[in-house]
């Protein structure tokens, strides 16, 4: 799945991104600073390949990705889809545009209409891009989406409260994918629902990627989750983004005292990883974006700074993401110092850890398991579909 | 309620062994209660035995068995946790450990609850309230909604000092300070005056552990406390309780659906699935090698931070079952790929594994069992 190439292959560039929020007050509604919710980001996304966005609550990672796609309109910087710049685009351009490109929201709670049908919800971006022909093509259409993310394309009917948080995350999916993107953004798209359940959604995205060619920019604060789908992940604190790379790279060798901090504090469900790793506890809660420290903006709670007699570079000048590696970038001054500690990393070198593989072997054959998604169930009968009137 | 400007009292030593005057001690349960209260030896084996208990809810749609014929057992000092997903019934036990289940149309339907070995089930309401309040602290996920927003943090941490220690409010603010700063908080006693909205979702977690040490517990329940908190900040308040609960040799109960903060975090764990306990033992042994087939797809089922990027995820097929009526099969049975004719015709016991104190409800895993 790995499409790793040279920026010639990149379907989005991002260069000096920036997204800023008004604080206003008084009466007049006087603006007296601004949220720097996203501060000059630059990175590309290669077509094909997901790339993960990690980082705590506020750190911009979720405004980038609305960015990326102009559902916010970037304050500075450009955003460039497959060459076009859409932060210049006109809303008429931008709409044949947004065809290409989609995005699947955290909560399947609230991002679904709940007085619209399954097939109305599903069959509402088919129609404002007048991809079908005639109302049996759409409905035709609407049927084959639903069997797509595993569920039963008799379901059209139905209200988005008659599904499990799971099954609505499945039917956003298929409203994502109805207009036949190219790319889209998954904004925490399993953070909301139950263990068990997230792992089939995250193996829904992953077979619809490799049937599709998807390319995904995958938001969330899961790292273990995003190593598993991520073909790069990037690392964002306080509206910066401050490493970025591979995945082996970010998670045995990360760059930046953050990113190891942050891995140290994952929960690994392995009580003998859990005590060999050596952790780092952040002190502090994160700065207010709308008034960032100076220099590194980590500096404050920076492990490392403390480490090297905090240095003065750190609370002076910002750094610049650079190339620390092959393919690997942080923005710490610090960055060699980084990549030499053992802080943080759960792997043992060369060691990968032991899974008793649930479901295979012992010689007995697995019993179909009751089909709570219902694919399985038989196909469509007569009269259950035709109803679907609205939309 | 009353609150003696008592002077002579030394902030940091509360009187434990007063009790309240307005309490009145009713029932027989209760008068061994008070006499556990006022000394602090330890009187029985263990800090809690739960036997049997079931919870039910009546609704209209009909009787919903949220926890069905639970038992277990906690000592002193330990952690325990209650790990599996929305709906297991692992808060609705720890409810039912204080008697703090709405009813209705929530019930008590059966079951003995010994703490310290006293009979909870026994204890008149006012009883109860003296047991919460001096033994049992709560921390509960969202300490948004769980602080009052109207009164300050001082207030808040004074208030049960003050009802069930019967420190005067000098002597009560002393031991709020001192609390608010060992869960970290700086500038302890200027906060003391500020209401829940000026602290950060992490700080209020702290003021929320602050609250539930205010009266030197026995038993820290912990519902999902991190749930809400970002990762760095989670391992700050996992930290934090580990930290208290070995100083004040406190016995934790920590639910949670996060199998990595288990892992983490606990001595035993017990595993719930459709309101029962379906695999109990120590953590070493349970994330090893796990018994019941549920918590073993559960455990497969997660990326793991440690692991490079590997085939697709095994997944647990299905959604668990409706309690309003389980029936009479094992209740993962629906779900598990190693099921049998025999899983469906009755369920099996929680019965003892290799390991000491290991124990899980599953025939397959059985001594002479299909699964290996």
């Amino acid at each position: 799945m790995t499409n790793a190439g040279d920026n010639g292959n990149a379907l989005i560039q991002v260069e000096n991104l920036q997204v800023f929020f008004p604080i206003t007050a008084g009466l007049f509604q006087r603006r007296v600073g601004e949220v720097r919710a996203v501060d000059d980001i630059t990175f590309e996304i290669r077509k094909g390949e997901t790339l993960g966005l990690v980082g705590e609550s506020g750190c911009g990672k979720s405004t980038t990705g609305r960015a990326l796609i102009r559902l916010r309109e970037a304050t500075g910087g450009s955003v460039r889809f497959d060459g076009t710049d859409l932060t210049q685009l006109s809303t008429r351009e931008l709409r044949r545009l947004r065809r290409r490109m989609q995005i699947i929201f955290q909560d399947p709670y609230s991002s679904l209409n709940p007085r619209m049908t399954v097939g109305s919800i599903i069959s509402e971006p088919i129609e404002t891009h007048n991809l079908a022909a005639n109302k049996q093509a759409k409905m035709q259409r609407v049927r084959e989406l639903l069997a797509l993310v595993g569920l039963n394309p008799n379901y059209t009917n139905r209200y988005p409260h008659e599904f499990s948080g799971g099954q609505r995350q499945r039917i956003g999916i298929a409203r994502a994918l109805a207009v036949e993107p190219e790319f889209i953004v998954c904004d925490e798209p399993i953070s909301a629902l139950d263990v068990s359940i997230q792992a089939q959604v995250l193996n829904l995205l992953i077979e619809l990627r490799e049937q599709f060619g998807l390319t995904y920019l995958f938001i969330a604060h899961d790292l273990s989750v995003v190593r598993h789908i991520s073909d790069r992940v990037g690392v964002m604190y306080l509206g910066k983004l401050v490493e970025l790379g591979p995945p082996t790279a970010i998670y045995e060798t990360p760059g930046h005292p953050y990113t190891r901090a942050l891995l140290s504090a994952v929960p690994i469900p392995d009580p003998k990883a859990e005590r060999r790793r050596k952790r780092v506890i952040l002190t502090g809660d994160v700065p207010s974006p709308a008034n960032p420290p100076s220099g590194c903006r980590f500096h404050t709670r920076c492990w490392l700074y403390e480490q090297l007699g905090r240095p003065e570079n750190c609370r002076t000048e910002d750094p610049e993401l650079r190339v620390v590696a092959t393919d690997h970038r942080a923005a710490c001054h610090y960055a060699e110092e980084a990549l030499q500690s053992d802080v943080g990393v759960a792997h043992i070198a060369g060691e990968q850890p032991q899974r008793r593989a649930f479901g295979t072997g012992v010689g007995v054959a697995p019993v179909a398991p009751v089909a709570a998604t219902a694919v399985a169930e038989p196909p469509p009968a007569d009269g259950d579909g035709q109803s679907t009137k609205t939309g | 309620m009353t609150v003696t400007d008592d002077q002579g009292q030394a902030p940091g030593s509360p009187a434990l062994t007063e009790l309240p005057e307005d309490v009145e001690i009713a029932t027989e349960e209760g008068k061994r209660l008070a006499s556990l209260l006022q000394d602090s030896e330890r009187h029985a084996r263990k800090l809690l035995e739960v036997k049997n208990l079931s919870t039910h809810f009546f609704t209209a749609d009909g009787t919903v068995h949220a926890v069905d014929d639970v038992s277990f057992e906690l000592d002193y000092g330990e952690t325990l946790g209650l790990v599996g997903e929305s709906g297991c019934g692992k808060s609705v036990t720890a409810l039912s450990l204080t008697r703090l289940v709405p009813d209705p149309p929530g019930k008590i339907v059966a079951g003995e609850i010994l703490f310290d070995g006293v009979n909870v089930m026994k204890l008149s309401s006012n009883e109860m309230r003296l047991l919460r309040g001096k033994r049992i602290g709560f921390i509960f996920q969202d300490p948004m909604t769980s602080l009052n927003p109207t009164l300050t943090v001082g207030y808040q941490i004074t208030e049960s000092a003050r009802i069930h220690m019967g420190l005067s409010r000098k002597a009560a603010d002393d031991r709020a300070a001192e609390l608010l700063s060992k869960v970290g908080i700086p500038r302890a006693k200027d906060r003391m005056r500020d209401y829940p909205h000026q602290f950060s979702g992490g700080m209020r977690q702290r003021v929320m552990i602050a609250i539930a040490l205010a009266c030197d517990p026995m038993l820290l329940l912990a519902d999902e406390p991190t749930t809400a908190l970002d990762v760095t900040i989670q391992a700050q308040i996992l930290e934090l309780i580990r930290s208290l609960s070995e100083e004040f040799g406190t016995a934790v109960i920590l639910i949670t659906h996060d199998l990595g903060i288990a892992a983490g975090m606990c001595n035993r764990v017990n595993v719930m699935y459709a309101g029962r306990i379906v695999e109990t033992g120590k953590v070493d042994d349970l994330f090893e090698k796990p018994q019941m087939p549920y918590a073993w797809g559960l455990l497969d089922s997660l990326p793991r931070l440690d692991e490079i990027k590997g085939e697709r995820l095994r997944t647990i097929e299905g959604l668990p079952p409706d309690l309003i009526d389980p029936g009479a099969e094992c209740r993962f049975s629906p779900r598990c790929p190693y099921a049998r004719d025999v899983c469906r015709e009755g369920e099996p016991e929680l019965s003892e594994r290799a390991e000491a104190g290991h124990l899980a409800r599953c025939f397959g895993t059985e001594p002479g069992g299909w699964i290996q």
